[in-house]
């Protein structure tokens, strides 16, 4: 897909970075101590700081990668939104206030105020920063898919512009600023996404999606062709080369890739290869997804559509058994003269498969149900482990206000999660899922209602992604300068050194998080940040609870505990099938094992060496330095 | 050296009954959500696909339930944590109201 600016959408997204940076500058005086610069002075509202939750953990990875996996894989998208809910009930009844309680500024200092000990400063702090830096990386790639239709510029400038905008807020007012850009931004998601929802079901569902405006006036969604082998003969067209059931097809110059359904029927595939795509060296993919049938209705009510429908309405005809959802799906692929293809193509499914767990998350084999557990397993403990997640308690009061604002943010994200299914599956049977990268379709299924809602719905994920990294520097930052900087190192750093301190910090990570965000383009957003879930569950987590529910935790047994749980989450995502067919360009069966998702083993194992290490050295750790 | 809370809140009397309830809460969750893990991978999935109310299918209808759950648990969670801290003279927000 190739979608342009206008001028429009540059306009309101010029108005946001405006209105972002008026913020910090408005609030940068605020951030002169430490501690307004690390937690706002304690003194931002529960009701804010709930919202501001929302802002901080509505990211990318919400928004765009779940709608885009829901809109692509249907149900099994879905189960992220349950997992970073769930994740918030352990925020809630475990962590929540005890880490007000117990912390200033960052996350080290909660692990740290019982013992007072370099080393849970170090590790502690290492372990913040590996997650900020998974969790950055998936922000920043999001930051430049939506950049490019937005704007009209390259992905690399659009990682660049938010790094640089990022930086401005961090480094100008710190938490403060960081605050209000969380607040206005998760406010603005929740209400533009129900409008984006109640466009959809006003709009009901059909069997010809009305179609996105291409640049050249024509409409980019485009039904693909059927055929059979024998019309396709009649019509010119030579089979040149069969890989399983997709077929390559030449005639004269022109090659054509399509899709031999259960019944024989062909349908015609999108490709990229030789430099082409879809044939034309400057073609274009186009956004696909669509019902074929619709359960319940014939051929010609189908094709009128159902008008508006109530959500659960909406919900039931997706399911319904008769109903059949047109997926895409991509394989690589060798054409006939061993010359690799990326070819797209429709796969229908029932409205039952659509509906259920199954297409990414299969549980047929012992292997894949680890997986699944594993997942499931990170995104529930992973929450409330996220450092830039718990360094918000610092932001209130008290600990009541530390409860009352994680019940706001669980009522507001819990909304918004719902309303995640609604857009995902608006994307899949409006014919705006580009099939390359689809985290770009709730953005899109804005658009198929008009310029003005796609400039405000990609102004707005834009945002998300600036509230996001926004937090994550501001965690990592104070995990360089508070952390190792003042507390590890001994340095005694003055307030205003130390807040400098966190400003060059905050550049660092910045610069760091841009190259990364360059590197890592096209991968899911959300599969990404389920890994930093799984870092995050393994190596937190466990120090953590045992910390507040088991007298005889020591010191070292947190830095035990967060060093197994980093080394073991890393190692099995590094060693795994996902990393050896991604990012390393082998075989996945070339992998160490099989294991995609590292929790089931390195969650447990974390607690085991807390457990083992808190034992074997309890005698000597039996009057802890300093007090809580 | 700088660590204390960025604003003290002082002694908490309410910190036990607060601590057991948010236990007791959790270990509900946990429970409801371990049961929807195990419903995903129990039998290839298939149970998910039971059509259960209104066309919607126990996959959806969980998920959705799970979600709704948290909202009343957490609801619940405040109504009994904010009634203690009351009759312990804390204030609204959760400090020593005298």
């Amino acid at each position: 897909m190739n979608l342009h600016g206008t001028p429009l959408s540059i306009v309101i997204f010029s108005l946001f970075v405006a209105l972002v940076l008026w913020l910090s500058w408005f609030f940068a005086r605020k951030a002169k101590s430490a501690s307004g610069y690390y937690a706002a002075g304690g003194q931002i509202h529960w009701a804010v700081n709930g919202i501001s939750f929302a802002g901080d953990y509505l990211s990318a990875a919400s928004f765009l990668g779940i709608c885009g996996m829901i809109a692509t894989l249907g149900y099994d998208g879905f189960l992220y939104s349950i997992g970073y809910l769930a994740g918030w009930v352990v925020a809630l009844f475990v962590v929540a206030e005890p880490m007000k309680r117990m912390g200033k500024f960052t996350f080290t200092d909660a692990l740290d105020a019982k013992f007072d000990h370099r080393g849970i400063k170090l590790a502690a702090a290492v372990s913040t920063l590996v997650v900020s830096i998974c969790y950055l990386i998936p922000q920043m790639n999001g930051a430049g898919t939506l950049v490019e239709p937005l704007l009209g510029l390259p992905h690399w400038a659009g990682v660049i512009l938010v790094g640089a905008i990022v930086i401005t807020i961090v480094a100008t007012a710190g938490m403060t600023s960081t605050t209000y850009v969380q607040f206005l931004k998760g406010g603005l998601l929740l209400v533009f996404s129900t409008i984006l929802v109640v466009m959809v079901l006003a709009r009901g569902l059909g069997t010809a999606p009305a179609s996105l405006p291409g640049e050249d006036g024509r409409p980019l969604l485009e039904i693909p062709a059927q055929a059979s082998e024998a019309s396709l003969a009649a019509d010119g067209h030579v089979l040149a080369h069969t890989a399983g059931d997709l077929l390559q097809f030449l005639r004269g110059e022109e090659i054509s890739w399509w899709k031999r359904d259960a019944d024989g029927v062909l349908w015609q595939a999108q490709w990229r290869g030789k430099g082409l795509v879809n044939g034309e060296a400057d073609g274009l993919l186009r956004p696909v997804g669509r019902l074929r049938r619709i359960g319940g209705l014939d051929e010609a009510e189908a094709a009128r559509g159902t008008g508006p429908v109530g959500p659960v309405r909406f919900l039931a005809l997706l399911t319904d058994p008769e109903t059949r959802i047109e997926q895409w799906h991509q394989r690589t692929v060798y054409g006939a003269g061993g010359e690799k293809y990326s070819v797209h193509y429709p796969h229908a499914v029932t409205g039952t498969e659509q509906m259920r767990p199954g297409v990414k998350f299969k549980v047929g084999t012992t292997r894949e149900k680890l997986n699944f557990v594993s997942l499931m397993m990170a995104l529930f403990f992973g929450t409330a482990a996220l450092p830039h997640i718990l360094i918000r308690y610092y932001t209130v009061p008290s600990p009541a206000c530390a409860r009352k604002s994680t019940i706001v943010a669980i009522a507001a994200i819990g909304s918004f999660y719902v309303l995640t299914l609604f857009m995902g599956l608006g994307a899949a049977i409006n014919g705006t899922v580009n099939p390359a990268d689809n985290n770009m379709s709730a953005p899109l299924l804005a658009l198929s209602f008009g310029g003005v809602l796609f400039a405000v719905i990609s102004a707005i994920a834009f945002a998300t992604v600036l509230g996001t990294v926004a937090g994550l520097i501001v965690a990592a930052s104070g995990a360089v300068a508070h952390d190792l900087m003042d507390r590890f190192g001994r340095m005694d750093l003055s307030e205003a050194r130390k807040v400098r301190a966190g400003k060059i910090a905050a550049f660092g990570v910045g610069i760091v998080a841009i190259v990364l965000g360059i590197v890592f383009r096209g991968v899911n957003v959300s599969f990404l940040v389920g890994w930093a879930f799984a870092v995050a569950a393994s190596a937190n987590l466990p120090a953590i609870v045992m910390l507040l529910f088991w007298k005889g935790t020591t010191a070292q047994g947190i830095v035990a505990s967060i060093i197994v749980g980093i080394v073991a989450a890393l190692g099995i995502i590094l060693t795994g099938p996902e990393m050896f067919a991604g990012p390393y360009g082998l075989r996945a069966e070339d992998a160490w094992h099989p294991l995609g998702q590292p929790g089931i083993i390195s969650i447990p194992l974390s607690f085991l060496a807390l457990v083992a290490v808190s034992l074997l050295t309890r005698r000597r750790s039996a009057a802890p330095v300093g007090g809580a | 050296m700088l660590h204390e809370p960025a604003q003290n809140s002082g002694p908490d009397p309410a910190v036990g009954y607060k601590t057991r309830l948010g236990v007791m809460m959790f270990l509900i969750y946990c429970v409801v959500y371990a049961g929807f893990v195990l419903a995903n991978v129990v039998a290839d999935g298939r149970a998910m696909q039971i059509v259960v109310f209104a066309g919607l299918n126990l996959a959806v209808v969980y998920g959705m339930g799970l979600i709704v759950l948290a909202l009343v648990q957490a609801l619940v969670y405040n109504l009994l944590c904010t009634r203690r801290e009351h009759a312990l003279g804390l204030g609204s927000d959760g400090r020593d109201a005298a």
